[in-house]
C-alpha cells in the first residue's frame, strides 16, 4: 500500500509540475483574426497592376502592400516598447500573411521562394504575437529580413528604406517608411541608434 | 481513487517510431557523438517522432499532459523531420534553438526536474549553441 501511496504522490507531484509549467503556453492561437478588414480593402484589385498601379515600375501586388501595412504598424508599437500592441499586430501580420495568395504573376521559383518566406514570416508573427518584448525583438529581426525578401521578389508601392543598427544583435536591419531613424529593436532606450542602408524602390 | 483507475484504460496515442527518418537532423548533419548523445536526452522526447517513455508518463492524467507537449514541441520544431524544412527555415530554428539554451529557457523547467541528465550544463550548453551557429553559419 505505501509502495501505492509514492507512486500516488509521484503523480500528483508531476501533474501539478505539468499543469503550471504548461499554463504560460495556453493562451497560443487564441488570437483573433484581425486582418481581415486591411485585405479586404485590397481584394477587388484582383486584375493585378490595373489602373495607375500598372504605371509604376516595380507596382508591389495588393498581398504586398497588406503585409507591409501590419509590418509598419508592428515595428511602431515595437519603436514605442508597447508590448501589448505589438502582441496584437503580430497576430494581425500573420492573419494577413496567411492569406497571401502567391498563385498569380509570379514564375514558380518566385513562388516556391514566396511561400517559404510567408511560412517562415507567418511563425514569426506568431511568437511576436505571444512573447515578452526581448522575444519580440529577436523575432522581428528575421521578419524583417523575410519581408525585405518578399519585396524583393514581389516589388512595393512606396519607397522604402532599409536601416540598420549595429549594436543589436551583432547588426541588425529593419525596413521604415521614413527616412527618419526610429529603433525598434531599442526603442525609447536608444530612439535614434542607427542609419539608413538601402533605398528600396 | 476509482476515477484513477478509470483514466487508466483511456488509450492516448503514443509518439513512438521505430524508424529514423531520412530527414532526421542526425542523419543529415555531420553531429558529433556527444552533441548526438546531449541533443537525443535534452530534446528528442518532446522534438522528434520518438519519445523515450518512463513508466509514470503512461500514468493517467499525466500521459495526456505530456501528449499535449509533445504536440506542442513537434510543431514548434520537429527534428525527425529536419531535412524537410528549407535553408530559411533551418536559419529561423538554429538561432531559436540557440537563443533558448542561452536563455536557458530549452529543456522546460517541468523537464529538467524528472529528468535531470537533460539539464545542460555550462559546457554542453556551450558545445549545443557552438554546433548550431555554425551549422547556420553554413547554411
Amino acid at each position: 500500500m505505501s509502495k501505492l501511496k509514492s507512486t500516488l504522490g509521484i503523480v500528483a507531484i508531476a501533474f501539478i509540475t505539468i499543469t503550471v509549467m504548461s499554463c504560460k503556453d495556453n493562451s497560443k492561437e487564441q488570437n483573433s483574426t484581425d486582418g481581415d478588414h486591411s485585405e479586404m480593402n485590397h481584394d477587388n484589385s484582383d486584375g493585378h497592376h490595373d489602373g495607375e498601379k500598372r504605371e509604376m515600375a516595380m507596382g508591389g501586388d495588393s498581398n504586398t502592400q497588406a503585409v507591409l501595412k501590419d509590418y509598419f504598424n508592428l515595428k511602431n508599437a515595437l519603436v514605442a516598447d508597447d508590448n501589448a500592441k505589438a502582441k496584437t499586430l503580430g497576430a494581425t501580420l500573420a492573419t494577413t500573411l496567411g492569406n497571401f495568395d502567391v498563385s498569380s504573376n509570379f514564375s514558380d521559383t518566385q513562388k516556391a521562394e514566396l511561400k517559404d518566406i510567408i511560412e517562415d514570416a507567418v511563425e514569426h508573427a506568431e511568437h511576436i504575437s505571444e512573447s515578452d518584448i526581448g522575444h519580440q525583438r529577436e523575432h522581428f529581426k528575421i521578419l524583417s529580413k523575410d519581408v525585405s525578401d518578399m519585396v524583393a521578389i514581389t516589388g512595393t508601392e512606396n519607397t522604402l528604406y532599409q536601416q540598420f543598427c549595429p549594436m543589436y544583435d551583432g547588426g541588425s536591419a529593419w525596413l521604415s517608411l521614413s527616412k527618419d531613424i526610429k529603433n525598434p529593436y531599442y526603442g525609447s532606450q536608444m530612439l535614434n541608434c542607427g542609419k539608413v542602408q538601402k533605398e528600396i524602390n | 481513487m476509482v476515477a484513477f483507475v478509470g483514466i487508466q484504460f483511456i488509450p492516448t496515442t503514443r509518439n513512438q517510431s521505430d524508424t529514423v527518418p531520412e530527414t532526421d537532423f542526425m542523419l543529415v548533419n555531420n553531429v558529433p557523438e556527444n552533441i548526438q548523445n546531449k541533443l537525443q536526452v535534452s530534446c528528442y522526447d518532446c522534438h522528434s517522432n520518438n519519445t523515450q517513455y518512463p513508466w509514470y508518463n503512461k500514468i493517467q492524467p499525466v500521459a495526456w499532459f505530456l501528449e499535449d507537449h509533445i504536440k506542442e514541441g513537434k510543431a514548434e520544431l520537429n527534428f525527425s523531420k529536419w531535412d524537410s524544412l528549407s535553408n530559411r527555415r533551418k536559419a529561423s530554428k538554429l538561432r531559436s534553438i540557440v537563443k533558448q539554451i542561452e536563455a536557458g529557457e530549452m529543456p522546460l523547467d517541468s523537464y529538467t526536474l524528472i529528468h535531470k541528465e537533460a539539464a545542460f550544463s555550462e559546457e554542453e550548453a556551450k558545445e549545443v549553441i557552438n554546433f548550431m551557429t555554425q551549422l547556420k553559419d553554413n547554411l
